[in-house]
């Protein structure tokens, strides 16, 4: 076992273990800081297998983005900070069935899958380069797209969390 | 590479997946639900960076990176929705949000 395995094992477990804390806490707080170390350990993951560029995306989009958005979230609609005490025990039972099932069929289809490994191929020592370079070249329409779609959404966001501010019609009635 | 097999890192990503569903089946606050979706989404990004790492080209990444393109506008749209319906019910439980329930 060496450093490597150790520290994928590591990683593994981070994520996991903060992945269920998520989940399964009472306290929102507690799970939208958990939910953290969850992208973190997966940005660990992603630099085991040498995707620097993504590891970096996952810190900075994730982390700095989603999850301070996810934190304005819990703060604007909380009145009582541990009111949501109530965990479903309604669909319990059809959950975890539904769930084992999902868990089941997933971990079986991977582990009869003969995957495709090329082996012997160097990793190159950063991905930026070959990324940037398909970014520009083959994948420069889906690109473009992407960003349209990201200035949609923005718009869109805005337009939706907004309050309507109707004066002149509540002046007519 | 390493001694890590891929199945390690797939079956790590399956979990991951696995975890998140239970939190959108169980949890009935609509941020919770959010937060969970997220995972999966993570898990998803996870695994295809695995097959990407294994098959040796970068292909893969560009992929997760339009996934983390999408994610982050659902994100905002769907918090934007989430705050809407606070101001209006004054509630996130996802059982009392039901004026489309037939």
């Amino acid at each position: 076992m060496n450093l490597y395995d150790i520290v994928f094992y590591f990683f593994a477990f981070v994520t996991l273990a903060s992945a269920g804390v998520v989940v399964f806490s009472r306290n929102i707080i507690y799970s939208a800081f958990a939910l953290l170390f969850t992208f973190f350990g997966v940005a660990g993951i992603y630099v085991l297998l040498n995707a620097d560029f993504i590891a970096v995306s996952q810190i900075l989009i994730y982390v700095g983005g989603i999850l301070v958005l996810m934190l304005f979230g819990v703060m604007l609609t909380n009145k009582v900070i541990d009111v949501e005490m109530k965990t479903g025990t309604l669909q319990t039972l059809p959950a975890s069935v539904l769930v084992a099932l999902i868990a089941g069929a997933l971990c079986g289809i991977f582990y009869v899958t003969d995957w495709k490994i090329v082996r012997g191929v160097s990793a190159p020592a950063t991905t930026t380069n070959s990324l940037g370079e398909m970014f520009m070249t083959t994948y420069s329409l889906p690109f473009e797209v992407a960003s349209i779609v990201l200035l949609v959404a923005l718009l869109g966001a805005a337009m939706i969390a907004r309050k309507d501010r109707l004066p002149q019609i509540k002046n007519q009635k | 590479m390493s001694g890590i097999p891929l199945n390690y890192f797939v079956f790590l990503s399956a979990i991951l997946f696995t975890i998140g569903v239970v939190g959108v089946l169980t949890r009935r606050n609509a941020i919770i639900v959010f937060m969970c979706i997220e995972l999966m989404l993570n898990s998803v990004n996870l695994s295809l960076v695995a097959f990407s790492a294994f098959h040796g080209n970068t292909r893969g990444q560009i992929l997760v990176f339009f996934v983390m393109a999408v994610a982050a506008a659902e994100a905002a749209v769907g918090l934007a929705i989430i705050i809407a319906l606070f101001r209006n019910k004054q509630t996130v439980n996802i059982d009392e949000i039901n004026i489309m329930k037939w």
